[in-house]
């Protein structure tokens, strides 16, 4: 292994995410106060309890994955498409490293920063409502976890996008519906019988309803489940970017 | 010694049939600069990205210093380094930070005193915490160079190092590449300037449609291919040339002063005595006689024009 490139490209992308540093809490924070003061103050006082937790509480789990899984596919994405985008790929096409340096190096900075921004998100909501983490350890697992698997899934996106339009996509058509839909806002339970159903389908609820047990200590779905499906996502991921490096797909003719 | 850099039945073929290297098979000397000189869309920038890496080889093999680009890329790509032909940087990034970049990536550890002479070497050290946005096009080429040489590469690949700039920058390239031949590297550079490759390398390769031509000496490639004229001045100007002298080879200068013949030395018989005989027969009176060596460019256009027909 050549531990030195991967920390090269790791540090290489953290400088530029410290370079915008003051827009990369910024906009999270004031995002995330928007949803307080609208879902929590004002919506959510006129909104029951949600299986023994006040509103505004029961949505900071979801909160928090809203923003880590779109920053994680944003920044994986946008950090392998820019150098091609710009033509400094070449350099790492060049360079004496394997496929599994440079994911590690970009997936582990994009992670990083989402795991960033996931805490800054958690600590911005202490402001707003009471919280307590039931399961500390797991919440942290769960959040590196998420963070890891989406920055995997947006390395993917990155190498395949072939114009911004293409790096927009996904995340717009895709993942931002999933994560709406995957109860950030509201618990499964609520919905009616046949959209329960078809929540079952969308991953994105075992890993919020996951994330959200190890706040409150209940959950959509069991928390082995939501372990599974997280560890099924991130090996379906992995197993593509295996692939990808197999076959120098997008990358190297 | 064995080549530094071996090339054997490099093959590059496309998805859709197109073969933009047809088996080239090219030996590298330690210490040489050798310059691929050729047409646009001949082949050389695809040669050194198969070398190199950025593309997959179809047939053939490549190994730098015995090492295989592909099975043993490791090694093999630790002594190279690769100056691309577009200027590919990342505009926000500071020169120094960017030249570290590249060291990392090639797994060297940190050398600030090595970072230091690659920059104090390409006059970049003023620059070294200037923004790259900020610099001009001739400068953005040496940060180029820069980080090629970052890991401390024994071979160099430079892609059209002076397409683009004006002549004071192309002589500084020049004189960087003497630089880097003094401290042992090994250069290869690709080149459509002809005067380029006369003015500073050793051997010249000429491609043309995925096909290696020929790699030879500059001096004996240009002895041996070369046209020689001769150029017969004449005190009494002519109006065209007299019926006994007429031939293809033969034309008068635009001012009728001089009769100029052109020759090739490879020929059984230059024809030279013949002519002159003719001359004193015809009665003009010399003023004196210039032979002339044809250029690079001249070679290389013959090669390529027989290529093709």
């Amino acid at each position: 292994m050549n531990w030195t490139a991967v920390k090269s490209i790791y540090i290489f992308e953290m400088t530029r995410f410290f370079r915008t540093i003051a827009q990369s809490i910024i906009s999270p924070v004031l995002s995330t106060s928007l949803y307080f003061v609208v879902f929590g103050a004002a919506i959510g006082s006129r909104i029951d309890e949600v299986e023994g937790v006040s509103y505004g509480a029961f949505i900071v789990p979801g909160l928090i994955m809203l923003s880590v899984i779109t920053q994680s596919i944003s920044n994986a994405s946008f950090g392998i498409y820019f150098p091609k985008f710009i033509g400094t790929i070449f350099e790492l096409l060049s360079a004496p490293i394997n496929f599994l340096e440079i994911v590690l190096g970009y997936v582990g900075a994009a992670a990083t920063k989402a795991l960033f921004i996931g805490t800054i998100i958690l600590i911005t909501a202490f402001f707003f409502v009471d919280i307590s983490i039931a399961h500390p350890v797991a919440m942290v697992a769960f959040l590196i976890l998420t963070c890891i698997s989406f920055a995997l899934m947006g390395f993917i996106i990155g190498i395949w996008a072939g114009n911004f339009e293409q790096l927009q996509l996904v995340p717009l058509l895709i993942v931002t519906p999933l994560v709406f839909l995957g109860g950030s806002f509201y618990s499964i339970s609520m919905l009616p019988p046949v959209w329960q159903v078809i929540s079952m389908f969308n991953p994105v609820v075992y890993l919020i309803s996951g994330f959200r047990w190890a706040f409150f200590d209940t959950a959509d779905v069991p928390i082995l489940t939501s372990l599974l499906a997280i560890g099924a996502f991130t090996a379906i991921c992995l197993g593509l970017i295996w692939w990808i490096f197999k076959t120098g797909w997008r990358i190297r003719e | 010694m064995p080549p530094i850099l071996d090339i054997r039945g490099l093959r590059k073929s496309y998805d859709d049939g197109f073969e933009a290297l047809k088996g080239v098979d090219l030996q590298i000397e330690r210490g040489e600069i050798l310059a691929l000189l050729g047409p646009n869309g001949a082949g050389k920038t695809t040669l050194i990205s198969t070398i190199c890496g950025i593309t997959m080889p179809s047939a053939g093999t490549v190994t730098a210093e015995g090492h295989d680009t592909v099975a043993d890329y490791r090694a093999a790509r630790s002594l190279i380094g690769l100056v691309p032909q577009e200027i590919n940087l990342e505009p926000f990034e500071k020169v120094i930070k960017t030249v570290q970049f590249s060291r990392g990536l090639f797994g060297k550890p940190a050398d600030p005193a090595h970072i230091e002479k690659v920059l104090r070497q390409l006059s970049l050290w003023d620059k070294k915490d200037s923004q790259i946005r900020a610099l001009s096009g001739g400068m953005k080429r040496r940060v180029l160079i820069a980080k090629a040489l970052a890991h401390e590469p024994r071979i160099l690949f430079l892609d059209e190092p002076t397409a683009g700039v004006d002549v004071e920058l192309r002589k500084d390239m020049w004189e960087i590449v003497a630089g880097l031949k003094a401290d042992g590297v090994t250069i290869i550079l690709t080149t459509h300037y002809i005067e380029e490759a006369e003015a500073i390398a050793d051997r010249i390769g000429v491609i043309a449609k995925g096909e290696l031509l020929l790699v030879e000496e500059k001096s004996a490639l240009m002895a041996r291919m070369g046209q020689k004229q001769l150029e017969v001045q004449l005190t009494e100007p002519l109006d065209a040339i007299p019926e006994a002298l007429q031939s293809d080879k033969l034309s008068l200068s635009p001012d009728g002063s001089a009769l100029i013949y052109t020759y090739d030395t490879r020929g059984e018989r230059t024809g030279i005595t013949q002519l002159l005989s003719k001359v004193a027969a015809e009665g003009l009176v010399l003023r004196d006689v210039v032979t002339r060596q044809s250029s690079l460019e001249d070679i290389f256009v013959g090669l390529v024009h027989e290529d093709a027909a």
